[in-house]
């Protein structure tokens, strides 16, 4: 077992302490549980490799940035209405599949919690303890009529998408 | 070789990521020759903690599993 471990990684990754890509930048599209889940997890290793992260949260990701007790955003009765159809805040997330109104995350976290699984929530306290860069995308923020107030706080500055790019330019680039 | 253990994390019952997240922020506040002893059952862990010795060059003294507990001893190299 041990030997098998070794030997794989030894191909993948090759000397130690030189693995090719030291920096990960993860978009973050989605809203659903069963994709920010991922994401959470995928940034929190990242860090703990080592790897320079930064998760950058465009379109229905931003709504995970959202304060929990935020009810609705949005400046104009449009940006409001989407809002008051799908609930802002990591734990108000919705399943993308088998959502049964909230019965299917429900019993998602349940076993979460039975599998010691950490929860999107902790997994976010945890990426910003390791120094995840957290970005949000400024034209989402516009279109949906998301102010910095309504988000938690140890956010990066927002940014386009030019400078989200050029962050990825030598970095393992995941789209979630 | 004797090593003396600088700290030991029990990570049993936890999953993927939380045993390799955790390892590394115990291993910020080592010094440079310092070992991590660590226990953990969740079996992807075993591959994990190979690859993330590897990733941040880390080394990897030793690497057991008994009765369903896998145990890791890392050394800090810098």
């Amino acid at each position: 077992m041990a030997m098998t471990d070794t030997e794989l990684v030894d191909e993948v990754v090759g000397a130690p302490g030189h693995i090719p890509h030291k920096k990960l930048v993860i978009i973050a599209w989605s809203g659903d549980l069963d994709k920010v889940w991922p994401q959470m997890i995928l940034a929190t290793t990242g860090a703990a490799m080592g790897m320079q992260t930064t998760v950058f949260f465009t379109f229905w990701g931003l709504f995970s940035l959202v304060k929990d007790d935020v009810r609705l955003t949005g400046e104009n009765w449009m940006q409001k209405m989407v809002s008051m159809m799908d609930r802002p805040g990591m734990e108000h997330l919705k399943l993308g599949k088998m959502n049964f109104a909230g019965a299917g995350p429900a019993m998602m976290k349940h076993l979460a919690k039975g599998h010691q699984v950490a929860s999107p929530v902790e997994l976010l306290e945890m990426a910003r303890d390791l120094g995840v860069r957290l970005v949000p995308c400024q034209m989402t923020m516009d279109l949906l009529g998301l102010s910095r107030e309504d988000m938690i706080d140890g956010l990066d500055e927002p940014t386009g998408a030019t400078a989200m790019l050029l962050e990825a330019q030598d970095a393992v680039t995941l789209f979630i | 070789m004797s090593t003396t253990i600088a700290v030991t994390l029990d990570l049993k019952g936890l999953s993927c990521p939380m045993p390799i997240v955790k390892t590394a922020k115990a291993m910020r506040d080592l010094g440079p020759g310092d070992v991590l002893e660590a226990f953990a059952t969740d079996p992807g862990s075993a591959p994990d903690f190979v690859a993330w010795c590897k990733a941040t060059g880390n080394q990897l003294l030793e690497h057991s599993e008994q009765d369903g507990v896998y145990r890791f001893a890392i050394r800090k190299t810098r």
